[in-house]
């Protein structure tokens, strides 16, 4: 039985370029600033991206993905290849803060809510 | 397609270099929306997932026919705090998105399980997609109004929750009784962690 493609999978797959998978590790929320780099030779759907992120506060992946009203694991392809490209990266901690610490200024915040 | 417009409050400060991802988990209508609504700094936002009908089963999808692929919708939102921007996404309540997890519990630290007093049978699967997967977790009775208060040893009774595992109540409405849950979730999650270091 022949079944109509479905639309929105088969957009997907064109606007990353035929890529099925990112580049680089990359999560819902992982955080990404922009970088200056040379727009030229970058697809429409990268610009996009790239447009909705900036130099001096990051977005997640999933924030990205609910701006742009695009699919989180097109934005992950999308937003891999901006950093093969320099155009993305991820903010870059002072020091390597190890999972506990962090769970802990989570806590402290809120405790300091309630 | 029009031009996306974003305040400067959207952006996380330029301090916060580090994300946290804690899943608000439950049964359908039981709150998770609301939940995340009131510890957001930010309009929870949502994504969009298509998937295909390979990957949620064909009985599933009974009833649809010609449809070969749905979308499973994920509403979050974010609360910064120093140096880290805390992300919360509720899970996709329907039993069918249920295998959609793993995707969503991928390096998540912890969930918060809500439950409905008036349908405990609903959490059970739920718990059971936490644990396979995982998940440090705690679990929030949601009191919703006119609805039946049971004491805390039944409810763990009828949850069959283990005895380490932190059972507590709020009302999702309230920021503050909220954040309040939230905090029972991220001292188990410290102390579990500190047990690990």
């Amino acid at each position: 039985m022949k079944r109509r493609r479905d639309r929105d999978l088969v957009r997907a797959y064109v606007i990353t370029g035929g890529r099925t998978r990112p580049s680089r590790e990359m999560g819902l929320v992982t955080l990404l600033v922009a970088r200056d780099a040379p727009l030229q030779g970058l697809a429409p759907e990268q610009r996009r991206v790239l447009g909705v992120c900036s130099r001096h506060g990051a977005l997640s992946v999933a924030e990205i993905a609910a701006h742009l009203d695009l699919p989180p694991s097109v934005v992950t392809i999308l937003a891999a290849g901006l950093m093969d490209s320099g155009h993305l990266a991820v903010p870059a901690p002072e020091s390597d803060v190890p999972e506990i610490d962090v769970l802990k200024e989570v806590l402290r915040g809120l405790r300091e809510l309630v | 397609m029009g031009s996306v417009n974003l305040s400067e409050a959207d952006y996380l400060p330029g301090t916060v270099t580090r994300s946290v991802k804690l899943l608000v988990a439950g049964p359908f209508g039981v709150g998770k929306t609301t939940f995340v609504g009131s510890v957001s700094e930010i309009r929870p936002l949502r994504t969009e997932e298509p998937i295909t009908e390979v990957s949620v089963g064909v009985d599933d999808l009974a009833g649809l026919p010609g449809k070969t692929s749905t979308t499973v919708a994920m509403d979050f939102g974010r609360r910064t705090f120093g140096g880290v921007a805390l992300y919360l996404f509720g899970t996709p309540g329907q039993h069918r998105f249920l295998p959609m997890w793993d995707e969503l519990a991928r390096g998540a630290l912890g969930a918060l399980v809500l439950v409905d007093t008036r349908r405990l049978d609903h959490a059970d699967e739920i718990l059971s997609a936490v644990e396979k997967r995982g998940l440090s977790y705690a679990v929030a009775v949601n009191e919703f109004e006119g609805a039946r208060r049971y004491p805390a040893g039944a409810i763990r009774q009828a949850l069959d929750l283990a005895p380490a595992t932190p059972l507590t109540f709020c009302d999702a409405r309230d920021q503050t009784s909220s954040i309040r849950a939230l905090i029972v979730l991220v001292e188990h999650l410290t102390a579990g962690a500190e047990m690990l270091a």
